[in-house]
């Protein structure tokens, strides 16, 4: 089965190690994920003001390519692109007059009405394959492997976007769980990561991550599991002013969701790219005899 | 004829320009003036014909060096049309203005140290970020370029893709001069394509074989046989030289050429 697929940017060129385990395992559990031409950059960040209509105009465009495939669903792996793209598309369903303005001044595109569901793969995983299905499907359990399941923001806020419930979420613990993981529950799995703070405040950034990775360490936590190439960057910068500042701190591995996926089907680190990964993977998933 | 008397008495004098006035003449809106000009002149003779004199904005009246961009609208049609003033013939009503020239931010880089890093270029234009996709570059280019598409390509760092997308861009400049971004898409493309010529495409071999097979020498024997042929000779080898056919496949080397692939 085919699905329509937007990547967006930074999945081309930093977060690689997010797009490619997420293909292979696709085909592996017999999808394949089939890009939308012609694409391009999904807004990065929805815009709030009421009449900013011109930055719908990049996330809408990139719906209407997956309307021109003639998909009902555009499948999404970054967690700002599901969430732009969708909040678009929730406008682009609602509100009939934006949606007019908006179809106006595209006048070379197709209509657009909101008909083309945007989801997340995780949503994929637990509503079109199952988990048990992807349970039957791991050739390599991540046995002993304790993961802190981090949402971050832009997965469940607001509430109508969201993915899983925003308070008490269980869609990554599922996942984790049927890769054999240990799921690590911890207070901080939906704190602000900093996000486009680190513009402005690169050296605040650490705050953050201090918090969080404190807390999933604190819990147990040997890994997170994330699924946003801002929030990694942001925890892996975050981390390396805090080994510079604290002699004590030691790094986390942060994994995308995507390379969990990948290693416990059994496909092997080619496609993982652990070497793209902030705080050392490697060796953590040596000692628990997951790589070779 | 002096030119006085060639003005009174143009049909006498006509030249073909002239005598296709005859055949019909159309209205057009000059820089918002009505002019009366012959149908079937391209915008540029038009604009010549009309008294207008290019001192700039015109160069190789052929399509390809860009100088002469144009936007027009015809009457009852809210859409900016863009068209090269040397290519486009004119129609009845149309409004014309030359945009021979817009102002561009051009970076200034050392090539010899850049990568193929996307980054490099993310680096030399930050604006290329400004870009909201409204689309109205790619709706602005005369050659049909997705300009959109290859800003798209170039913000999620496929270097390759912009310059391909763009390889028809002559540099006219009428997508920076709609861009809501202010970007100066034509100069990123231009970055783009040096990059992919000189950092992504692989060397052609066969050219760096060339290249030491002449300069080692092997062609100064046959060259120096040519230059002592005696020039009836020269014109009896010319005319009964072998030719390529039309069908002939990439593999088609020419038989009377043998002398020079022993050469190498």
């Amino acid at each position: 089965m085919s699905l329509a697929y937007y990547p967006g940017c930074t999945l081309k060129t930093r977060a690689r190690n997010l797009e490619e385990p997420a293909v292979a395992s696709l085909e592996a559990l017999g999808f394949e994920l089939e890009e939308i031409s012609r694409w391009n950059c999904c807004g990065a960040a929805y815009s709030l003001a009421e009449d900013d209509l011109i930055h719908q105009v990049a996330p809408v465009r990139n719906l209407i390519r997956a309307k021109e495939l003639g998909k009902s669903e555009l499948v999404t792996l970054c967690a700002v692109c599901l969430n732009t793209l969708k909040r678009a598309n929730l406008l682009m369903g609602e509100d009939a007059e934006k949606r007019n303005t908006i179809n106006s001044f595209m006048d070379e595109e197709l209509d657009y009405d909101g008909g083309v569901k945007v989801v997340h793969l995780l949503e994929v995983l637990r509503d079109e394959i199952g988990w048990e299905t992807l349970a039957q499907k791991v050739k390599l359990p991540l046995r002993d492997l304790r993961v802190a399941p981090y949402y971050g923001c832009t997965l469940l806020r607001p509430r109508d976007v969201a993915i899983d419930s925003e308070e008490s979420p269980v869609i990554l613990r599922k996942f984790l769980e049927s890769l054999g993981a240990i799921p690590v529950d911890f207070p901080e799995f939906a704190r602000c990561c900093g996000s486009y703070q680190v513009m402005s405040d690169p050296d605040g950034i650490s705050e953050y991550a201090r918090t969080i990775l404190g807390s999933a360490s604190s819990h147990g936590a040997e890994a997170l599991v994330l699924t946003c190439p801002l929030c990694d960057y942001n925890l892996g910068l975050g981390q390396k002013q805090l080994m510079k500042k604290y002699s004590e701190f030691r790094a986390m591995p942060l994994f995308y969701f995507t390379q969990l996926l990948a290693l416990a089907l059994g496909l092997g680190p080619e496609v993982c790219h652990f070497e793209l990964n902030h705080g050392a993977p490697e060796a953590l998933l040596r000692e628990k005899k997951l790589l070779p | 004829m002096s030119v006085k008397e060639k003005k009174r008495n143009p049909v006498e004098t006509a030249t073909n320009e002239q005598k296709q006035v005859a055949a019909g003449l159309i209205s057009v809106y000059i820089m918002g003036k009505r002019y009366e000009v012959p149908e079937g002149f391209t915008i540029m003779k038009a604009m010549e014909y009309a008294g207008y004199k290019f001192i700039r904005g015109c160069g190789c009246r052929g399509g390809t060096c860009g100088a002469c961009g144009t936007v027009y609208r015809k009457p009852g049609d809210y859409k900016i049309q863009v068209a090269l003033a040397c290519q486009k013939t004119v129609e009845p009503d149309m409004y014309i203005a030359q945009i021979p020239f817009f102002p561009a931010n051009r970076a200034s880089y050392e090539f010899s140290k850049l990568t193929s890093a996307p980054e490099e270029i993310f680096k030399l234009y930050p604006e290329l970020f400004r870009c909201v996709a409204c689309n109205a570059c790619s709706k602005a280019c005369p050659q049909g370029i997705e300009v959109m598409d290859a800003i798209s390509a170039l913000k999620r760092g496929d270097i390759s893709e912009a310059a391909r997308l763009s390889f028809e861009c002559i540099q006219c400049g009428l997508c920076t001069s709609r861009c809501f971004g202010e970007l100066a898409q034509y100069h990123m493309f231009q970055l783009a394509r040096r990059i992919y010529g000189a950092r992504v495409l692989p060397r052609a071999e066969h050219l760096t074989d060339m290249v030491k097979a002449v300069s080692e020498g092997r062609y100064e024997a046959i060259l120096e046989k040519l230059k002592n042929t005696k020039e009836d000779e020269l014109k009896k080898l010319y005319q009964e030289r072998e030719m390529e056919p039309v069908s002939a496949g990439e593999d088609w080397k020419p038989k009377d050429g043998k002398s020079l692939w022993e050469a190498r």
